[in-house]
């Protein structure tokens, strides 16, 4: 699996209520090699922060994150290409009007032919359950059904590491286990912040973020008892 | 029918190559607005019409598509019939009602990757003066998506709204749908790069 390392990596922004800065997320110091790992932890408390890292759309302010020795502030590019990211809410995700395009512009990059470019996106609809929506508007779909397109259009251009956050947050019952099953049936390195407790016992490691620090970091159903315990806490 | 969403089929509009459409585009909409005289106005109408007939676009999810072009339309030709005159008014709303059938019907019948893959064919010699073609063919078609989305935008801020029981006030719909269309904004942007479009 990947290594995804963080070295003192601290994210601060300027507070006008402060007066000055304020800490996001605390300095870090990981590396992460396991298969699936989970991330929970209240809402604010910096969870999405430290995962929006691993593909540089946060960049840290001090300290570095490598993935596999790549820095992701200077070597951005070639990094997202190896990671990728899916969102709560896949509507902002899905960028072109039907499914087949929106998966097709992942691919403009690795496939050049239009052809099998076109082959290819329908293939990867088809590995999602959405082969019969591919001409279908992307605002036609379910919520279960867009965020497997938006997991459709990232898994398409196979990167080694998927990182996703709250992708259950949206669902029903139904979906949340559609989706669920297709995270941890991917051969690819799992990033998942989530807030469904039983998903994430799921998973190879689970790392507690409170108040923009890591308060735990170890197995699933320890660290799923050390946050309810915290959370239950006055 | 969404505006922006292509529809498959086998017609003589679907099989024509993107260029020779978006050419065909680019002079009547010239033609159209150049031309006077609503006698005139009402033949390209019926130009676009039989185009759309060709293109097989579906009735009622025209009229559905077309219906904010015709608002738009109507106050535009009650305009220019208390400004100018009478023929000019209907020569107003048969340019618009035109222009925007034969944008609809050029969406309808070519897929918007097609699009994309001629538009950075055309634009690959000003590579050398710094313009990335990739990056303005995304930029093209995400115009052309965020019609809808940003509609969808406007109804749900809307319904909220009137969920409040302030449906009347336009402080209460237009703020939080300006906020909604900026955030909306930003986070397709962070999507983008997250998927390494812009990079």
């Amino acid at each position: 699996m990947p290594e995804l390392r963080f070295e003192a990596a601290e994210v601060r922004v300027e507070s006008p209520d402060l007066d000055g800065e304020r800490t996001i997320l605390g300095a870090t110091t990981l590396t992460l090699t396991e298969q699936r790992i989970g991330i929970i932890g209240s809402n604010g408390s910096g969870k999405s922060t430290l995962a929006r890292m691993i593909n540089g759309l946060i960049t840290p302010t001090s300290g570095r994150v490598n993935v596999d020795g790549l820095d992701v502030a200077r070597r951005g590019a070639e990094v997202r290409r190896r990671v990728g990211f899916t969102f709560t809410d896949p509507a902002a995700q899905l960028v072109m009007p039907t499914c087949v395009e929106d998966v097709e512009l992942s691919l403009r990059r690795t496939v050049k032919d239009r052809v099998r470019r076109k082959q290819v996106a329908l293939e990867t609809l088809a590995r999602f359950g959405l082969a019969e929506r591919a001409e279908v508007s992307v605002h036609a779909l379910s919520g279960g059904q867009r965020q497997l397109l938006a997991l459709a259009g990232v898994l398409a251009t196979e990167p080694d590491v998927l990182v996703t956050d709250e992708p259950t947050t949206l669902l029903d019952l139904r979906n949340t286990r559609m989706v669920g099953e297709l995270l941890f049936s991917l051969p690819q390195q799992l990033v998942l912040v989530t807030h469904d407790l039983d998903l994430v016992r799921r998973c190879d490691r689970v790392l507690v973020v409170e108040d923009g620090q890591v308060c735990y970091d170890g197995e699933a159903d320890a660290a799923v008892e050390h946050y309810v315990r915290t959370v239950s806490e006055p | 029918m969404t505006v922006g969403l292509y529809r498959a089929g086998d017609t003589v509009l679907h099989r024509l190559p993107v260029g020779v459409k978006l050419f065909g585009l680019a002079v009547l909409s010239v033609a159209i607005v150049a031309v006077r005289g609503p006698l005139l106005a009402a033949g390209f109408l019926a130009l676009a019409v039989a185009l759309a007939l060709i293109g097989r676009l579906d009735l009622p999810s025209t009229a559905r598509a077309l219906r904010a072009v015709l608002v738009i339309a109507f106050v535009v030709a009650l305009l220019q019939w208390w400004l100018f005159t009478f023929d000019r008014a209907v020569e107003s709303l048969l340019d618009l009602v035109s222009l925007a059938l034969l944008a609809l019907t050029l969406t309808v019948t070519t897929p918007t990757t097609e699009t994309l893959d001629a538009v950075v064919r055309w634009i690959r010699p000003l590579q050398r003066f710094g313009l990335d073609p990739e990056r303005v063919a995304l930029t093209i078609a995400m115009a052309i998506q965020a019609l809808p989305g940003t509609l969808a935008l406007a109804q749900e801020t809307r319904d909220a709204a009137r969920a409040r029981g302030l449906g009347r006030s336009p402080r209460a719909y237009l703020t939080p749908f300006v906020i909604r269309v900026v955030a909306r904004a930003h986070e397709t942007g962070d999507a983008l790069k997250a998927r390494g479009l812009g990079d």
